[in-house]
């Protein structure tokens, strides 16, 4: 029982899909610039995930190994277009604002990496489980990230102002950097330190020491 | 009892074990401002000589004096030659009140200039001094390492590359992103592969546009706007800056508005040749920087352009406009984030004044380029060493078998 629960929660914290293995950075960038925009694309990404090692779970032992790729990425393309779809027709304006990422989706390595390393070896239960796990560290990272942008970049939270702006009168000098892409970089290696901080075993091996000279 | 055995007395409680010893670094930093340290080389092999770290980054420090104190007099002097045209005749607030009191506000006057400008610029360097400091000192003391005087050189070029009207507290986070991001997470000085107060200048450049660049920023007086000299040359060219009454003249001896200690060429000229006389500074970075720009506007004079007036803009011009001189001579040359070989310093040099043409001249969105020119050749360094080395390995091997 222990195992199952590992499977699911241990991709939060302990082994984070960007965190720790730096896949899926290239969205973290583009969609944090605001929370809900964010919360919609976690939505979108964990469903994904989750589906997609299902599919690939139940059909692992018909597929032949040498076109194995081309099948996941048809089931994953499929899945993409179905949210795709939904988000079109129940979010609107949120799937305007996400535009091409949802579609870009497909080539998510989590999505990716996930299908070959996990749901090809492992029955369909704990590859729904891996799925969501994995879908909740991505999610844990961007909602993390988008807060800090969408607080300081434009002093609100989901649209509602929580730093009154100064150009509404209020104190507030937004911080122009935090609404540029890179700042993203910066959010997400913030958080790589804190997590490492908090869990020392992450941190990589010097790749050089220093001699001592004096003392 | 005198000082030395005053802090020798106090010296046990900062060691391991002592009641102090997380203020260890605070410790040895007050130690070796006072005295020289006392350690000595105890490893096989080494050089004697008695240049170290210290002595080198205290040398740039001084060297910044001549450009702080024309820095200074040019703030006030432009601040009060603004006032007088705007029939101003005091300023609201606590800086106002300090000026008044010490002076007036009489752009003729040195006095009232050198008064008003350093009431500018002190709060600014006061403020940064501190608040780098104290992240300095945090790192320091939770790493276990000593506090390095290169944050003396980092927070006193990052005072002088700020706009004179820049707030306060933008200032203190400038700094703390530089020394926190650009340094202290890469593993603190001589690890840092970006000058670190660039770096803190880049961020406030991006975070608060309306502080860092555009018209308003470079005189410190409230309401008054004016281009610097390479905001008019850009829309303008150098007609534009001849009917602003701006001589090359002017624009070498600094008295054009700009950011503070960035405006002299000839102040900042005296420091860095002190620099290169002291060997402190590489020649071949400073000499690459120059042969760089001078080769690429050349080649952009020869192109030339019927809208872009920066085109015709000659290397002279762009050598005493802007940061170029300052960055040339004092945030190429920081021998940490430069290429390290020989022949590494001068394509290093070289692809920072071919950028900073480029990025003045063809990208109509940033007026200046020297800072983001510096950043990225910073980030070239250790690309151009590796090839460097490699070609010389190429070479002995072709040549001995």
């Amino acid at each position: 029982m222990s195992k199952t629960k590992d499977i699911l929660i241990s991709p939060i914290f302990a082994n984070n899909p960007i965190a720790l293995q730096i896949l899926g950075v290239c969205s973290a960038l583009a969609v944090t610039s605001s929370m809900s925009v964010t919360l919609v694309m976690c939505i979108a990404l964990t469903a994904v995930v989750t589906f997609s090692n299902l599919f690939i779970s139940l059909i692992r032992n018909q597929v032949p190994n040498n076109i194995r790729i081309i099948v996941q990425m048809t089931i994953i393309a499929s899945l993409v277009i179905v949210v795709d779809q939904v988000l079109k027709a129940y979010a609107y304006e949120i799937s305007k604002q996400l535009s091409v990422f949802v579609g870009l989706i497909i080539t998510n390595c989590i999505v990716m990496g996930r299908a070959e390393a996990f749901a090809m070896q492992n029955p369909p239960l704990p590859s729904v489980l891996d799925g969501i796990g994995n879908g909740l560290g991505y999610s844990v990272v961007l909602i993390f990230v988008a807060f800090l942008r969408e607080l300081f970049g434009s002093g609100s939270l989901f649209g509602i102002e929580i730093l009154p702006l100064v150009t509404n009168g209020g104190w507030y000098y937004s911080n122009g950097m935090m609404l540029l892409p890179p700042s993203a970089f910066f959010v997400i290696g913030g958080f790589i330190w804190l997590l490492r901080t908090w869990k020392v075993d992450q941190v990589e091996k010097a790749e050089f020491t220093m001699a001592k000279h004096t003392k | 009892m005198n000082l030395r055995k005053m802090l020798d007395s106090m010296e046990p409680h900062f060691h391991k074990g002592g009641k102090y010893e997380k203020f260890y670094a605070l410790y040895e930093a007050v130690d070796t401002v006072f005295y020289t340290p006392g350690y000595v080389t105890k490893s096989n092999a080494h050089v004697r000589d008695g240049i170290d770290l210290k002595r080198m980054m205290i040398t740039v420090w001084l060297c910044t004096f001549p450009v702080i104190l024309f820095g200074i007099y040019n703030l006030g002097l432009q601040a009060n030659t603004a006032m007088a045209a705007m029939d101003m005749t005091e300023i609201d607030g606590l800086r106002g009140a300090i000026i008044g009191a010490l002076a007036g506000f009489d752009p003729t006057s040195l006095w009232d200039n050198v008064i008003h400008g350093a009431a500018y610029w002190l709060p600014i360097y006061i403020v940064v001094f501190v608040v780098g400091g104290f992240w300095e000192v945090l790192f320091a003391a939770v790493r276990g390492h000593e506090v390095n005087e290169g944050f003396f050189v980092t927070s006193i070029l990052f005072s002088l590359i700020l706009p004179p009207d820049v707030p306060l507290w933008q200032a203190a986070l400038g700094i703390s992103f530089g020394v926190v991001v650009g340094k202290e997470v890469f593993g603190g000085t001589g690890m840092n592969f970006l000058n670190p107060a660039l770096t803190g200048r880049a961020f406030l450049f991006f975070a608060y546009p309306a502080q860092m660049s555009g018209d308003a920023v470079w005189t410190a007086v409230d309401g008054f706007t004016g281009a610097t000299p390479l905001g008019i040359a850009a829309l303008q060219g150098v007609e534009g800056l001849a009917a602003q009454g701006i001589t090359w003249m002017d624009a070498f001896m600094g008295q054009i508005p700009g950011s503070i200690g960035e405006v002299s060429t000839l102040a900042i000229f005296i420091g860095g040749g002190i620099l290169l006389w002291t060997r402190i500074a590489a020649w071949r970075i400073v000499a690459g920087v120059m042969v760089g720009m001078i080769a690429m506007s050349l080649l952009l004079n020869m192109i030339g352009s019927d809208t872009n007036p920066l085109f015709s803009m000659p290397f002279y011009w762009h050598m005493v406009l802007g940061g170029f001189a300052f960055g040339m001579m004092f945030m190429a040359t920081d021998p940490v984030s430069a290429s390290m070989t020989n022949m590494g310093k001068w394509y290093f040099g070289a692809l920072i004044g071919v950028m900073v043409v480029l990025i003045r001249v063809v990208n109509p969105a940033f007026p200046e380029g020297m800072m983001l020119a510096i950043l990225f050749a910073n980030l070239c360094a250790p690309l151009i060493d590796y090839y460097v080395v490699e070609a010389n390995i190429k070479r002995r091997v072709a040549r001995n078998g």
